[in-house]
């Protein structure tokens, strides 16, 4: 005979506490009602990000509670000399008695950005996940075929070394440039998109660090540790090992995210990527690199380039400091397109290592500098005279 | 995973981190401490490849657990009194999750060591991922639950209001003043390493019990990257220790830490935890055995003590402390009973306590009803508008507290107030540790030492001075707390939703004009401030007057 203690659990208990049971004041209020959505109907994507981060000049009554030891706190407007809209107005000063309210919202022209990409936890892991899934398929699909048998010894020594050597911007500027952004900019729109931004690289840089570790293990003369060797020594990729740290360097966070991808993706990245190792893996007998490159290409142009315009086009356009902005944009090329494409113009040794050689150097760049003048025609700004060199 | 062995995939990418050769990254962070170049190895072992794929599978699990929710009416089964604090709870926590993600960079250039990174910016984007995933919870709260006044308006409402502030402090210690101190100590050895297990499996057990089983799916799911960052912080932790001339500040560091979350979390988490639950069998664990267990047992006994040998200081005597003041002093029934008398400065309703609540209360509580009983009483009689003033403008033996400086709970336990004349300002304090994190510890020199990248509490850290002389009703109107009428309040002392019963601005008019306990305080003489301390520190229980002196 068995003896039943009765568990001690919570009973369920019929409380009729769903929506629509009752009828009084907010009882159809269903949607977040604290800040005005871009289109007409609000996104989830902007329930789930817009307001997170306060902002002392509309609702953050009290002010910041900790400061640095400058006594400033907070996410502060000048961690970027670019302003957007009310930037210049002061931060409503509450003192005994003046009651909490500060401007209407949104308060600032920075309150605008919205990732075009709406990206939070959902949507970033959905895509970061089915990217990793599909280059594991690939690259298993491509050693059961004993596709990499097919490479030529320069080809093999070509992605050890130089598809190689490119984890390592990633790494860079994944980690120090982008992550790091994520705690400069004012609103949550913005940093939660320079996050993923941030995801994208460090991804793209493990991508290619495990295609590396595959390639050593299924080539016997395939050399792990090339890539070390070339990023630390080699002449031709000195020029855009510097470009990367002094990006990494960068105090303003805008001019950071400017200069990473408004100049240096397109004139150095998708040089590398798109007009090198695309051009040339596939005469080379290798059709696997180019899956993994093409999903870093995908990343920057569909991506994370898409939420760059969009956030330099607020500012361009802005109505109260678009000539300000402009203006300060214009600095900006002129200090980094000379430097990237003096990097650019030091990888060019690189065109020459393949055995099927890939188009021209200077075609490719030609197109490379196209593109950019697009990006900028497009953002209203003009293409500095040094990219005529 | 594909064939490549995960230590081996790990081992690769450390491949990765290289030394700048012709720049240094920025530095934007600075902190008194100092860390010594060493190699490292990864506390996280977590490579992107599989990350992703396992964050996915985990939201596939969160979201089809919503669905389903809602597909089997679990509202219907909800307790109200639950779910109203959630109002409070989930329009305060997306902050601390996204200021953790904003406080990893704070750690890249002052602990420089790259085999950590990876670890930090791992960290990062789960801090996305929690602050998205608990902003979606709310969503779906409002848009189902009975009442979404009060969800509708969170982030406003978590913005201007006094509690909104006092969970504040939960974000903004994470990134702002010296680096190590905010990002290492204050978030990963203080917050997520003692208190989110209160937090993230405590509290949803509760849920739990109150018919809500969505806060116990998304917060577990939360929980499970924690450990991750726990790990990060000690390994930041071991090398802090390593250099001798850290200690001081560590030691500075956990005293301001330790006690700033329990004064905080504490007050929130046992609120909720004790007064926004309906279950009341006698053998649930009440927040008190919670705390012993999770908080005195795992965080203090078996993670704190042990690092002792490594030359830690621990402040054994807060640790006392705060479990003293849970146990003795009656810190989560004060503050509960202190968010009940200023009920109507927030934005949820809070259920009056019935005969079984009591019952609860006086078998874990022993002596409770001695204590709070009658307060509560009042409450409930005064819950309903009939003519009265909402309670704290009626004579219920309560006397309305001054605030902490500087955690801004009030000075709850009265016994334990203390003042200071700080920057030309007389300053109120719940207890010395609060007055000495002021007055000593965020400051350019620490027991003589330089300490210039230290912090600074700033702010209107008050908020009854902000109303100063303001009529009640103009204050809720202020602050947004008002329905779509224009004038029944979103915060009611009772959870009836007949409109007839709850309270209106109108309500609100006829009662006195509020006046900061801090305003009067510094128009005192010397002498009246003085005699004004000795009473308030013979005033309580409960909120008490001091006892006539004979
Ligand atoms: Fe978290
Ligand atoms: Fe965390
Ligand atoms: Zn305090």
């Amino acid at each position: 005979m068995t003896t039943t203690h009765e568990r001690s659990v919570p009973k369920p208990v019929f409380t009729d506490a769903e929506a629509g049971a009752k009828v009084f004041p907010d009882s159809e209020l269903r949607r977040f009602n604290y800040f005005t959505p871009q289109k007409r109907k609000q996104s989830h994507y902007e329930d789930v990000t817009v307001e997170v981060q306060p902002d002392p000049r509309h609702y953050l009554t009290q002010g910041w509670l900790y400061a640095f030891a400058d006594g400033r706190g907070g996410y502060p407007l000048e961690w970027t000399v670019l302003k957007a809209w009310g930037s210049d107005r002061p931060i409503p000063e509450r003192s005994p008695g003046s009651g909490g309210k500060g401007y209407d919202w949104p308060a600032l022209g920075w309150h605008e950005f919205r990732d075009p990409n709406e990206e939070w936890e959902l949507t970033l892991y959905r895509y970061n996940a089915n990217v990793v899934r599909q280059l594991n398929q690939n690259v298993d699909a491509a050693r059961q075929a004993k596709a990499f048998d097919q490479w030529n010894r320069n080809w093999r020594n070509f992605v050890a070394q130089h598809v190689g050597a490119w984890m390592h911007v990633d790494h860079g500027l994944g980690l120090y440039l982008f992550a790091n952004a994520n705690r400069r900019a004012p609103t949550n729109m913005h940093n939660n998109a320079i996050s993923v931004n941030s995801m994208h690289r460090i991804r793209a840089a493990q991508d290619l660090a495990l295609y590396n570790l595959t390639l050593s293990e299924e080539m016997e003369d395939f050399d792990g540790a090339a890539h070390l060797t070339t990023w630390n020594e080699d002449p031709a990729w000195q020029g855009v090992r510097e470009v990367t740290e002094q990006l990494t360097a960068i105090d303003d966070w805008c001019e950071a995210i400017f200069a990473a991808n408004v100049v240096f993706e397109p004139l150095v990245g998708e040089l590398f990527r798109s007009n090198l190792v695309q051009q040339a893996a596939p005469a080379n007998g290798d059709f696997v690199t180019p899956t993994l490159i093409g999903a870093e290409e995908f990343d920057y142009s569909e991506r994370d380039l898409r939420y760059t315009r969009v956030m330099f086009d607020l500012l361009v356009n802005d109505r109260e400091f678009a000539d300000h902005n402009r203006g300060l944009l214009q600095q900006w090329l002129t200090r980094w397109v000379p430097r990237c494409l003096s990097a650019a113009r030091t990888m060019q040794p690189l065109w020459s290592q393949p055995d099927a050689k890939p188009p021209r150097f200077e075609d490719g760049l030609d197109r490379a500098k196209s593109r950019f003048s697009g990006i900028l025609s497009d953002l209203g700004l003009q293409a500095p005279k040094e990219l005529g060199q | 995973m594909s064939r490549q062995s995960v230590a081996k995939a790990h081992q690769k990418i450390q491949e990765l981190s290289w030394e700048p050769a012709y720049h240094e990254p920025v530095s934007q962070y600075g902190t008194d401490y100092t860390f010594r170049k060493a190699k490292k190895k990864d506390p996280l072992k977590q490579v992107l490849r599989s990350y992703f794929p396992m964050q996915e599978e985990k939201d596939h699990r969160v979201y089809g657990a919503e669905d389903g929710a809602i597909r089997g009416n679990m509202f219907r089964q909800v307790q109200e009194r639950w779910l109203e604090w959630q109002k409070l709870f989930l329009s305060i926590i997306p902050l601390p999750e996204i200021s953790a993600a904003r406080a990893m960079p704070l750690l890249f250039r002052t602990v420089p060591n790259p085999e950590l990174h990876n670890g930090q910016a791992i960290q990062m984007i789960d801090e996305v991922r929690h602050s998205t995933i608990q902003q979606n919870l709310k969503r779906l709260y409002m848009q189902n639950y009975i009442d979404p006044a009060g969800f509708n308006s969170s982030l406003r409402n978590f913005q201007n209001d006094y509690c909104g502030t006092i969970g504040r402090q939960f974000a903004e210690g994470f990134i702002t003043g010296d680096a190590i101190t905010a990002a290492s100590i204050y978030l990963t050895i203080v917050a997520e390493t003692a208190f989110t297990n209160t937090l993230f499996v405590a509290m949803p057990a509760e849920a739990a019990a109150n018919g809500d089983y969505l806060l116990p799916t998304v917060f577990h799911s939360v929980q499970s990257d924690e450990s991750r960052h726990i790990s990060n912080g000690y390994a930041t932790l071991l090398m802090a220790l390593s250099d001798e001339n850290n200690h001081q500040l560590l030691e500075r560091d956990l005293r301001y830490a330790w006690w700033n979350n329990h004064a905080v979390v504490d007050a929130a988490i046992g609120t909720f935890i004790e007064y926004g639950t309906k279950d009341r069998r006698k053998d649930r664990e009440s927040y008190a055995e919670m705390w012993r267990r999770w908080i005195y047992d795992d965080y203090y006994r078996s993670y704190l003590v042990p690092l002792e040998k490594y030359g830690l200081v621990i402040p054994h005597d807060l640790i006392e402390e705060a479990w003293n003041r849970i146990w003795n002093k009656g810190y989560v029934h004060e503050v509960a009973q202190f968010f009940a008398t200023g009920w109507l400065a927030n934005y949820w309703r809070i259920d009056p306590m019935t005969d079984e609540d009591f019952e609860w209360f006086e078998s874990k509580y022993p002596g409770w009803y001695d204590k709070y009983g009658k307060w509560w009483e009042n409450y409930n009689r005064l819950s309903v508008p009939n003519g009265h003033h909402p309670i704290v403008a009626e004579d219920v033996d309560y006397v309305y507290p001054h605030r902490c400086w500087t955690c801004m709970v009030p000075c709850l336990v009265r016994e334990d107030m203390v003042t200071d004349k700080v920057e030309g300002q007389w300053r109120t304090y719940c207890s010395e540790p609060c007055r000495w994190t002021d007055v000593e510890a965020f400051r350019p020199t620490y027991q003589g030492r330089q300490t210039p990248n230290m912090g600074q509490l700033v702010g209107s850290r008050e908020w009854e001075t902000l109303y100063h002389g303001w009529n009640w009703a103009d204050i809720v109107s202020d602050m947004g707390f008002v329905r779509d009428d224009g004038k029944t309040m979103v915060a009611q002392p009772h959870l009836d939703l007949d409109p007839k019963k709850m309270w209106t601005l109108d309500h609100l008019r006829r009662m006195p004009e509020v006046q900061s306990p801090n305003v009067v305080l510094n128009q005192m003489s010397d002498d009246e401030r003085a005699a004004f301390q000795a009473d308030y520190n013979r005033q309580g229980p409960a909120g008490r007057p001091a006892p006539a002196q004979t």
